[in-house]
């Protein structure tokens, strides 16, 4: 902030006589000063104003053509678990080392044994999990079987910042339009903002909190978290995140992650150094207690891989309270003592709330018919 | 702390605003000169394409799109879901501020394009076609067009933006309209666009926008918008032109991509010309008119820009030998799928659309307008304006039959320039000498026809008696030989059917012909006429659907006594050569 003000007054001082200087650094500043106030706004505007004097488009067209055709080979496109409801089955990274390893967002497309990484000219590659920061909702793949290969890639050392009004480009496998063997698509905008998001859960969960460019152009569709931001002349500037919508505007954030946060952890996992920083919220109690789970009365529930798993019974445990009553593998949840169950997680949270004497009345759907069973909750070993 | 920020904040922001005006102010002038030629450039080319631009209307203002001009006559394109349901009869505005009266043309429901003709003047502005191949990721364009129908006063709406993909392929929606090798731009493209230009940098027409990925985000740009290319609509254009309803390509084979990358063909049909031409199940696809095969959704890709009836070059390795093959393609759907009227129920190709918890569907058809429907839905109640009324005729098959005469009428002048056939209702005989030296007699006349050469004699009498492959492997010679008569001599009246095609490479390699399709009975024969002199080049006749057509063509028109005919006849089937006929006597009788 204290930097922040130092730029105003100097703006001040020089009475419309701006020294283009001054504004030249406020982009440090913009991000010290968060979005705060109208002083931020009008430097945005400044920036705006400023943009075509940093950067002259002209033969513009020409480098931006050869820009974009010496990046697209660095973006891959990653296929993985999803493909159920509004959850996307595809989604975006990038190389950040000749080896073949590569940075995505950590998201549900990933939470699969083995993804598959198309590169831009249609090679095909499996790639696993090699360590990933969730709280930066960073991943990094490595790719399998291409050893003696050489990989064009972005260098996450060498990520520049950069200030409102600068002209970038957004590569991503958006809406997974680049399906066949052909590169990921790239949109134009401008950095409208920089600022800082918080962390949220939700429909659209993001665990990230920390500095983003917030971009006119629409670099966050479906598919697209994990590419990447760079500038006109194609210098690496952010990664491109998830979905993010305004609950109360119901408008969208277009947004990336700068790589100059995501640059040492990358490093770490790729050597394998990475010490996983302690998540704040890890080791709070869990506000509802959960006393009972699924496997107290003999079953197990299907990997709750998506928000909304479906609950459906994955395997019964032999001799249980669930064999004796009939219970079966593949029956659907569907009612816990009246109660509409949509999720696994549902499921769960209705079994933990059970008290020792209760009756626990199972709906489940088998086929087409419906099933109810019954059974007593048992007594808790303190 | 915070008190005196908000003390401070407002001063500041009072400065600033003062600040950023005078900066402003500056800026522009140390802007120049580049971001000023740039702008000006910019400026320059809406200006010259603005008039082109149409914005069309449903009958009442309950919705339309966008269109663009392409022949000062008033042809324009749009989308075919956009002109769905508004019948024959529609209103266009353009930039002068003008509301014109506009007639259907033709349809390419798979395609989602439709061509409409602007009435009332013959001096219309009209759009550069630019060539969409050379477009590059990268490239700016413009996007012009009637976005939530704003432009009242038909002044189109610009936006800017660049291409985010080349060569993309979106899957069918709902219906038919595949887009294949469409361009992807990030160019904002909304409700009311479809139909619209997209215009290179240059301000060449490059594409026609007609969809966009919207998910989730409603029914507004969503950063990834699509165009069909024009150089896919340039195929159909003639087609379109002629009032059709035109349809795609199909190879008659499926592929499937190996373990090595090949594309291999897993299956066939035995009745495809590419089957006749020797593809066979496990061949390797190589390439296809003239683009090498990668994989399957590439493939599907390049096949998607081509219409139904067109002979392409085809390259495949059998057996590890590389073939260069040109054949004649299916169409994708029957021929009464895509006929106006009761529309028979299409497949369902992706689910129905989920509604989330909010009770509003999850994802919307990403078409930037209503989904199609039969175009012809509405005709009926729509009044047709008396002064037009002669620019639609209604037929089966056809989007308006008004223009199809128009052009047959066109095509068929040529003929008129040929002679007196009418009256000669007696024998024709032809002579000669064939290249290889044998001396030939072929007779053409009303009852039958005969052709004797080298040692052999063959005949086809024509009353009473099925059309044979005479000589046998030619195709059907003789009945081809007849069919030229038929048309010399009554021109379409001398057939069953006869409607203008469009146009289509010469055998898949040569120069572009104008093409008329007539039937008689079973046999059907594709005439080509040059679109430089008007000659007639040749013809294919086949004698039954999938049969092996008789080819014949002609080198040179001579001058037999006031009447003239083919000069040369190379006569061709299955690729092998039958004869080269050089005709150096003929007598037409007249009337006996």
């Amino acid at each position: 902030m204290q930097n922040a003000e130092c730029k105003v007054q100097s703006v001040e001082q020089s009475e419309g006589q701006i020294p283009l200087a001054v504004l030249f650094q406020a982009p440090t500043a913009s991000r010290s000063a968060r979005s705060r106030s109208v002083m931020q706004l009008a430097i945005c505007t400044l920036h705006f104003a400023l943009c075509t004097v940093l950067f002259p488009f002209s033969a513009h067209a020409q480098s931006t053509r050869d820009t974009i055709s010496a990046l697209q080979p660095k973006v891959v496109k990653i296929f993985g678990a999803g493909g159920i409801k509004s959850l996307a089955a595809h989604g975006t990274g990038f190389f950040v080392s000749k080896e073949g390893h590569i940075a995505t967002i950590w998201s549900h497309v990933l939470d699969a044994d083995l993804v598959t990484v198309v590169l831009s000219d249609g090679r095909r590659f499996t790639a696993r999990v090699l360590g990933a920061e969730p709280q930066l909702a960073l991943a990094v793949l490595k790719l399998n079987g291409a050893e003696g290969v050489e990989f064009p890639y972005f260098n996450p050392d060498e990520a520049i910042s950069a200030g409102t009004g600068t002209r970038v480009l957004g590569f991503s496998n958006m809406f997974n339009v680049a399906a066949g063997d052909e590169p990921v698509s790239v949109v134009h905008g401008v950095i409208a903002a920089k600022t800082v998001i918080e962390a949220r859960r939700g429909v659209f969960d993001s665990p990230y909190s920390g500095p983003v460019f917030v971009v006119d152009g629409v670099t966050n569709n479906s598919g697209a978290a994990g590419g990447v931001l760079t500038t006109r002349d194609g210098l690496l500037l952010g990664m491109i995140g998830l979905e993010l919508r305004n609950a109360k505007s119901n408008t969208w954030m277009n947004y990336a992650i700068p790589v100059n946060e995501l640059a040492s952890p990358i490093q770490q996992i790729i050597s394998g150094k990475f010490e996983r920083k302690k998540d704040p919220h890890e080791d709070e109690p869990s506000l509802k207690p959960r006393r009972y789970k699924p496997l107290d009365f003999g079953f197990l529930l299907v990997p709750d891989v998506v928000e909304r798993t479906p609950a459906f019974i994955d395997s019964i445990q032999g001799d249980s309270a669930a064999a004796k009553v009939g219970l079966r593998s593949d029956d659907l949840v569907l009612f816990v003592n009246d109660e509409l169950i949509q999720s696994c997680r549902a499921l769960h949270e209705a079994i933990g709330r059970l008290e020792s004497g209760d009756q626990l009345r199972l709906v489940v759907r088998r086929g087409n018919e419906l099933v109810n069973v019954e059974m007593p909750v048992p007594k808790k070993k303190e | 702390m915070i008190g005196q920020r908000k003390v401070a904040k407002g001063k500041r922001g009072g400065v600033l605003c003062f600040g950023c005006l005078c900066l402003l102010a500056t800026s522009l002038t140390a802007a120049e000169p580049q971001v000023r030629e740039a702008e000006l450039k910019r400026v320059e080319v809406i200006e010259k394409v603005a008039p082109t631009v149409v914005a069309v209307f449903a009958k009442g203002g309950a919705g339309g799109g966008s269109g663009v001009l392409i022949s000062k006559e008033g042809f324009a394109l749009t989308n075919f879901h956009v002109v769905t349901g508004l019948g024959p009869f529609m209103k266009c505005g353009l930039n002068d501020g003008v509301l014109y009266d506009a007639v259907l043309v033709g349809i390419d429901p798979t395609g989602d394009v439709a061509l409409v003709k602007l009435l009332g003047r013959d001096d219309f502005p009209v759009a550069t076609l630019g060539d969409s191949d050379k477009l590059e990721i990268g490239d700016w364009t413009y996007v012009m067009g009637n976005p939530f129908l704003l432009a009242t006063d038909f002044q189109p709406t610009v936006t800017y933006g660049i291409v985010s993909g080349t060569h993309r392929y979106q899957p069918p929606a709902g219906t038919w309209l595949e887009y294949t090798d469409c361009i992807q731009v990030d160019t904002s493209i909304n409700p009311g666009n479809s139909g619209g230009p997209l215009f290179s940098s240059a301000g060449e027409l490059v594409g026609i926008n007609g969809r966009g990925s919207f998910e989730k985000r409603g029914r507004v740009n969503s950063g990834a918008g699509y165009a069909i290319s024009i150089n896919q609509i340039k195929f159909f254009h003639d087609q379109l032109k002629a009032g059709r309803v035109v349809d795609h390509a199909t190879l008659g084979a499926t592929v499937t991509t190996e373990a090595d990358g090949a594309v291999v063909v897993n299956g066939i049909l035995e009745t495809s010309d590419v089957y006749r031409r020797g593809l066979r199940s496990g061949d390797e696809l190589v390439s296809f008119a003239g683009r090498p095969v990668r994989s399957v959704n590439q493939f599907k890709n390049i096949l998607g820009i081509y219409p139904k009836d067109w002979m392409l070059p085809i390259v495949f390795r059998h057996e590890g030998e590389r073939r260069e093959i040109h054949a004649r393609l299916r169409g994708l759907h029957a021929k009464t799928e895509l006929m106006p009227g009761p529309r028979p129920q299409p497949k369902p190709r992706q689910p129905m659309p989920k509604k989330d918890k909010d009770g509003k569907p999850e994802k919307t058809p990403d078409l930037p307008q209503a989904p199609p429907s039969d175009p012809h839905a509405e005709a009926k109640k729509t009044a047709i304006p008396e002064q037009w009324k002669n620019w639609f005729v209604a037929k089966p098959g056809f989007a308006n039959y008004r223009f199809n005469q128009l052009e047959q009428d066109r095509v068929f002048v040529s003929l008129k320039g040929l002679g007196d056939f009418a009256s000669a209702t007696g024998s024709w005989r032809l002579s000669g000498q064939s290249m290889a030296g044998d001396k030939f007699e072929l007779t053409l006349a009303a009852k039958g026809v005969g052709l004797e050469i080298r040692d052999g004699a063959f005949f086809q009498q024509l009353e009473d008696t099925d059309p044979a492959d005479e000589p046998q492997g030619t195709g059907g010679f003789l009945i081809a030989a007849h069919q030229l008569r038929l048309l010399l001599q009554a021109g379409a009246k001398g057939f069953t059917e006869c409607h203008y095609f469009g146009s289509e490479p010469l055998d898949g390699r040569g120069e572009l012909a104008d093409v008329i399709v007539t039937t008689l009975g079973a046999i059907e024969t594709r005439w080509f006429f040059s679109r430089a002199s008007g000659l007639l080049l040749g013809l294919d006749s086949r004698l039954l659907e999938d049969a092996e057509p008789c080819q014949i063509r002609f080198d040179g028109w001579n001058d037999f006594s006031g009447r003239r005919l083919p000069a040369t006849w190379r006569v061709t089937s299955a690729d092998k050569e039958f004869a080269t006929l050089k005709v150096e006597k003929a007598e037409v009788a007249g009337k006996k």
